[in-house]
C-alpha cells in the first residue's frame, strides 16, 4: 500500500512530461510502424514466390550492412540519397509535395561535366567548386521554377516536378549525345572524362568518397534552417497555413521559390558528386533512380532533415543488397522496388493515423488520482 | 402491394399522385418546430404557400429559413410539427419523398456536372434511368419539352461553358423535367449580376402566374421580393413574425419585421475621444470571389479611437474587402493609406505601423492548425528582437515558450500544454490565442470580421469587451461583422455594404435600425 501511494505521489509531477512523451513519440514510432508493416507484406511477397524471408533479410544485412566493403557500398549510394531527400523534404515543409528530384540531379550532373569541359586547367579545389556551385545553380533553377510556377500560375507542383524530370532527362540525352559529347566516348555518349584533378576522392578513415560528408553535412544545415531560424519559421507557417502565412504579411512566394530553389540545389549536387566521384563524366548513368528512391526516404523521414540521415542509410543498403539477393536467391532486379513500393504505401496509410491513435494522444496520460 | 411500399413506406395516396404532373401545388408547414440540444431553430412556425404564388421568405442570418426549408425537403426532421401538401397531412421522410410528392430545390450554388452537356445533366438527374441510354429517344424527348418551357438552354453544349445565369435556368427547368411542382430556391441569384437575376426571377413569376408552379424563394433583397413575389413570410430568431402580401407591405415594414426591436447596447467602458485618421482607403476598385461583381470602395476611413462597424448581409463585399485590407486581393486601381502613408500591409508595414488583422474562422485564415499554442501565438513577433523592433535571424525557443506561457495567461487561453497543437483547441480558446497574438502591445489599427462567429456567450462578452478595450487604449478598429446586435453594440460609426459598394453611413447616435435594415436588403 506505502509503496503504491510513494508512485502516484511520484508520478504526478512527471504527468506533464509522459504527455509530451506521448505526443511526441507519435512522430517516429508511426513512420516505424509502417516500415514493419512494409516488410511484413514483403516477407508474405517472398513466401508466395516460394522464397525464405528469413534469407531475404539475412542478405540484406550481408550485402548492405554485414562487413568493412558492404558498408562502403552502402554509404557511397547513400550520399546521393541524402541530398535528393532534402529536394522532397524541404519543399514539404511549406506543404509542397515535390517527387521530380531525379531532374535536378541530371542537370547537376550535366552542368558539372560541362563546367568540367569548358574550365579546364583551374587548381582542382576551385574546379571543384566551380563545378559544385553550377550543379547547385542547374538544380536549384529547374526546382525552382516548379516552385515559381506553382505560387504564381498555381499549376500543381507534384505533377509539373514528375513531367519536368522526364524532360530533364531528355534535355541531359541530347545534351551529352549532341552538343557536350566527348567523340571518344564510343558504346555510351558521356561528356569528356574529368581532368584527374576534377576527381573527389575519398574521406580519410573510411572507403566512402566526399559526397556523404556533404550530404550529411547538408542534412544537419537544412535541419538548422528549418528548425532554428526564423526563415524556416516562415516557411512552416506557409507549409502549415498559407493563408495566415498572408495575413501575417510574409513573403509567401519568396519563401517558395527560395525553399524549392535550395531543394534542387541539394539534388543537383548530388549529381556532381556522382559525375565526380562515381562516373568520371555525365552520361545517362546520373539517371539512376536516386531521385526515386529519395521521395520514399523523406516520406519515411516525415521531412525531417536530421531523420532523412538513418532512413537514407538503410534504404542504400537495401540498394547495395539488390545484386546479391539477385545472384543467391535467384529473384529479379525489381524485387527491391517491390519492397519499396510496399514501404511506401504503407507510410502513406500511416499518415491517415496521425492524431487518430489514442495510444498518442496526451488525454490518455492525463490521469485523475 | 400498397401504393405506400412503391413509395418506401410514405403514406401518399392516389389522388395526390394524380394531382402531381401539370400544376402548381400548394403547401404549408403547420406548427413546425426544430430543436437542435436545447437550442431551438424553429420555433412553431406555420406559413401557407398557396398553388401558383411565388412567395419570398425573408429574414437576418441565422433566422432559420435554411432549417425551415431543410424541414420541408425531408433533410431534417422536424422535433414536431406537420408538412401539408395540396391540404393533406403529409410525413417527409427524406428528401426523395419530397421529390415524390412533387417538391424540389434550387440551391444557391450549382448542382450540375461541368462537364456533361444541359442534356445529359438532365437524363442523369432522373431517379430511374435505364442502364443503357437511348440518347436518340431522350434528344427528341427532350426537344419536346424544352417546347413546352417559356425560355430554353443550349442542349449540347458542356454545362462548364454556360454562363451562370444560363446554369441557374438549367437548374430551373431540371426541376420542370423532374416533375417538381413546388420549388424552395435558396437565394438563386446570389451567384447572378442584376440583370442575370431579373431575367432568371421574371421567368420564375410566368410559370407561376401560369398557374404550372408554386415558388418558396429565400432571400435578403428586398428589391427582390417588391418586384417578383406575390406573398411574403418574415422570420426572426425561428419565430415568423409576420408577413402577407406584398402590394399591402412597405419595405419599411418588412425591414422592421426581420431585424426587431434592437436596443442599442452600449459597452459602459466606452471612452470618447477620437482623433486623426489612421485608415484612408479611396477609389479601391477590385473583383469579388465569382470574378463577376465589381468591389468599389470609394472612400473608407477609420479614425483613431473608434470603431467602424461594417454590416451586411452575407456575400455583399465583406471578405473581400477584408481581402483588400490584408493584400491578398489584387487591387487594380485606387490608393489605402496607413497614417497617411501609402500601405500594401506587408509585414514590415504592418509591423512599423501596428497594424492588426483578426480574419473570420480564425483556425482556417489566421492559425496553422498542425503548429503549438505557442508557436501560433508566436507567428506575429518570431522575427523581431523584443523592444529594438530589430529583425532577427537565430529562432529563440525559450522566449517563444515564454511569451506563449505568458499570453496564455493574460488571454485566460484553456489548453492542455503549449505544445499541444492549435487545432486541439476549442473554436473560444483558438480565438482567445489569437487575440493574445493581435492584440499584445501597442495596437494602432485593428481589423476584425465577424470575431465571434460561431462562438459561446461567454467567449463573445470577453472578445467583444477586449475589442473596445483596444478602441478605448487609442486603436482604430474597422469591424466586419455579419452580426448586426454586435455592431450595434461596439460601433461608434456604421457603414452599410451592399452589391460590393459602402451604401449607406450613419454614428452610432442617429442610427436608425430600420433605415441599416434597407440598406442592407439593397433597397434604398
Amino acid at each position: 500500500m506505502s509503496t503504491e501511494t510513494t508512485g502516484l505521489v511520484l508520478a504526478a509531477p512527471s504527468r506533464a512530461w509522459v504527455e509530451t512523451v506521448a505526443r511526441r513519440s507519435e512522430g517516429v514510432a508511426l513512420p516505424l510502424g509502417a516500415l514493419l508493416i512494409g516488410f511484413l507484406a514483403f516477407s508474405v511477397f517472398l513466401a508466395v514466390l516460394g522464397k525464405s524471408p528469413v534469407a531475404f533479410f539475412g542478405y540484406v544485412y550481408q550485402a548492405g550492412f554485414g562487413t568493412e566493403f558492404s558498408w562502403s557500398n552502402t554509404l557511397s549510394r547513400a550520399a546521393p540519397l541524402l541530398l535528393a531527400a532534402l529536394c522532397v523534404a524541404l519543399p514539404a515543409r511549406l506543404g509542397l509535395v515535390v517527387i521530380g528530384g531525379e531532374g535536378a540531379i541530371v542537370l547537376g550532373g550535366v552542368a558539372a561535366g560541362a563546367l568540367a569541359m569548358s574550365l579546364p586547367g583551374l587548381p582542382g579545389p576551385i574546379g571543384i567548386l566551380m563545378m559544385g556551385l553550377g550543379a547547385m545553380i542547374a538544380g536549384g533553377a529547374w526546382i525552382g521554377a516548379i516552385g515559381a510556377m506553382r505560387y504564381y500560375r498555381g499549376v500543381n507542383e507534384t505533377i509539373s516536378s514528375l513531367l519536368m524530370a522526364y524532360i530533364a532527362i531528355a534535355l541531359m540525352n541530347h545534351l551529352v549525345e549532341g552538343p557536350f559529347r566527348d567523340p571518344a566516348s564510343l558504346n555510351k555518349p558521356s561528356t569528356a572524362p574529368l581532368p584527374d584533378a576534377y576527381r573527389i576522392g575519398e574521406l580519410p578513415f573510411i572507403d566512402v568518397h566526399w559526397g556523404l560528408a556533404a550530404g550529411i553535412l547538408a542534412c544537419v544545415l537544412c535541419w538548422v534552417l528549418i528548425e532554428r531560424t526564423t526563415w524556416g519559421f516562415a516557411a512552416r507557417i506557409v507549409g502549415g497555413n498559407v493563408r495566415a502565412a498572408e495575413v501575417q504579411g510574409l513573403p509567401t512566394g519568396v519563401l517558395m521559390v527560395g525553399f524549392t530553389a535550395l531543394g534542387g540545389a541539394c539534388a543537383g549536387l548530388a549529381g556532381m558528386f556522382e559525375v565526380a566521384a562515381i562516373h568520371g563524366s555525365a552520361n545517362a548513368s546520373l539517371a539512376a533512380g536516386y531521385g526515386y528512391t529519395a521521395i520514399l526516404i523523406a516520406f519515411l523521414a516525415r521531412h525531417n532533415a536530421l531523420a532523412v540521415i538513418p532512413v537514407a542509410v538503410l534504404f542504400a543498403g537495401l540498394e547495395a543488397s539488390s545484386g546479391l539477393i539477385q545472384r543467391r536467391m535467384e529473384l529479379p532486379d525489381a524485387t527491391i522496388a517491390v519492397l519499396e513500393g510496399l514501404v511506401f504505401v504503407a507510410i502513406l496509410l500511416s499518415e491517415t493515423l496521425t492524431g487518430r491513435m489514442r495510444l498518442f494522444q496526451p488525454e490518455l496520460w492525463r490521469r485523475t488520482s | 402491394m400498397s401504393i405506400s411500399e412503391v413509395f418506401g413506406g410514405i403514406p401518399v395516396d392516389r389522388s395526390t399522385l394524380r394531382a402531381l404532373p401539370n400544376k402548381a401545388i400548394g403547401v404549408a408547414t403547420v406548427g413546425m418546430t426544430m430543436r437542435f440540444g436545447a437550442f431551438t431553430a424553429l420555433d412553431t412556425v406555420s406559413i401557407t404557400v398557396r398553388a401558383g404564388t411565388f412567395h419570398a421568405l425573408l429574414g437576418e442570418n441565422g433566422a432559420g429559413k435554411s432549417t425551415l426549408v431543410k424541414c420541408m425537403m425531408g433533410f431534417y426532421t422536424p422535433t414536431s410539427g406537420q408538412m401539408m401538401v395540396e391540404d393533406r397531412e403529409v410525413e417527409i421522410a427524406d428528401p426523395r419523398a419530397a421529390h415524390e410528392l412533387g417538391l424540389g430545390m434550387v440551391y444557391q450554388h450549382f448542382t450540375l456536372v461541368p462537364s456533361l452537356t444541359a442534356a445529359e445533366n438532365l437524363v442523369i438527374s432522373r431517379a430511374r434511368v435505364s442502364p443503357v441510354i437511348d440518347w436518340t429517344r431522350e434528344k427528341s424527348g427532350l426537344l419536346t419539352f424544352m417546347a413546352t418551357m417559356p425560355f430554353s438552354v443550349p442542349l449540347d453544349v458542356p454545362v462548364a461553358r454556360l454562363a451562370a445565369g444560363e446554369k441557374q435556368k438549367l437548374e430551373l427547368l431540371k426541376q420542370l423535367y423532374l416533375g417538381r411542382r413546388f420549388l424552395i430556391l435558396d437565394e438563386p441569384t446570389s451567384v447572378l449580376t442584376p440583370s442575370e437575376a431579373d431575367e432568371l426571377l421574371g421567368m420564375v413569376r410566368g410559370l407561376t402566374q401560369a398557374g404550372e408552379l408554386t415558388c418558396l424563394m429565400i432571400t435578403h433583397k428586398f428589391r427582390e421580393v417588391t418586384r417578383f413575389a406575390d406573398e411574403v413570410s418574415v422570420l426572426r430568431r425561428g419565430q415568423h413574425v409576420g408577413g402577407g402580401r406584398v402590394g399591402d407591405l412597405t419595405t419599411n415594414e418588412m425591414a422592421a419585421m426581420m431585424i426587431g426591436e434592437k436596443e442599442l447596447a452600449q459597452s459602459a467602458d466606452r471612452v470618447s475621444g477620437t482623433g486623426a485618421d489612421i485608415l484612408s482607403v479611396a477609389g479601391v476598385r477590385a473583383m469579388d470571389r465569382s470574378g463577376l461583381k465589381p468591389i468599389a470602395i470609394d472612400a473608407l476611413t477609420v479614425r483613431s479611437g473608434e470603431i467602424v462597424g461594417v454590416a451586411g448581409v452575407s456575400g455583399n463585399g465583406q471578405m473581400e474587402l477584408m481581402e483588400i485590407l490584408t493584400g491578398q486581393r489584387p487591387t487594380p486601381a485606387g490608393e489605402i493609406r496607413v497614417k497617411d502613408r501609402p500601405f500594401r500591409a506587408s509585414r514590415r508595414q504592418c509591423r512599423d505601423n501596428n497594424v492588426r488583422y483578426l480574419p473570420e474562422e480564425p483556425l482556417r485564415n489566421a492559425c496553422a492548425p498542425k503548429m503549438s499554442v505557442a508557436e501560433n501565438i508566436a507567428f506575429r513577433t518570431f522575427d523581431t528582437i523584443e523592444g529594438s523592433g530589430r529583425e532577427r535571424f537565430w529562432l529563440d525557443g525559450s522566449e517563444t515558450r515564454r511569451r506563449g506561457a505568458e499570453l496564455v495567461a493574460a488571454f485566460k487561453v484553456k489548453t492542455a500544454a503549449l505544445d499541444a497543437p492549435i487545432a486541439s483547441l476549442s473554436g473560444g480558446n483558438v480565438q482567445r490565442a489569437v487575440l493574445a497574438r493581435e492584440l499584445s502591445g501597442d495596437v494602432d489599427l485593428l481589423v476584425a470580421a465577424n470575431p465571434c462567429f460561431g462562438l459561446d456567450f461567454s467567449a463573445v462578452a470577453e472578445i467583444r469587451a477586449r475589442i473596445m478595450a483596444a478602441r478605448n487604449a487609442g486603436a482604430a478598429v474597422l469591424l466586419i461583422s455579419e452580426d448586426l446586435d454586435e455592431i450595434l453594440e461596439l460601433s461608434d460609426r456604421i457603414l452599410v455594404m451592399s452589391e460590393g459598394c459602402i451604401a449607406f453611413e450613419t454614428p452610432i447616435a442617429s442610427a436608425d435600425i430600420a433605415e441599416i435594415g434597407r440598406h442592407m436588403a439593397g433597397h434604398a
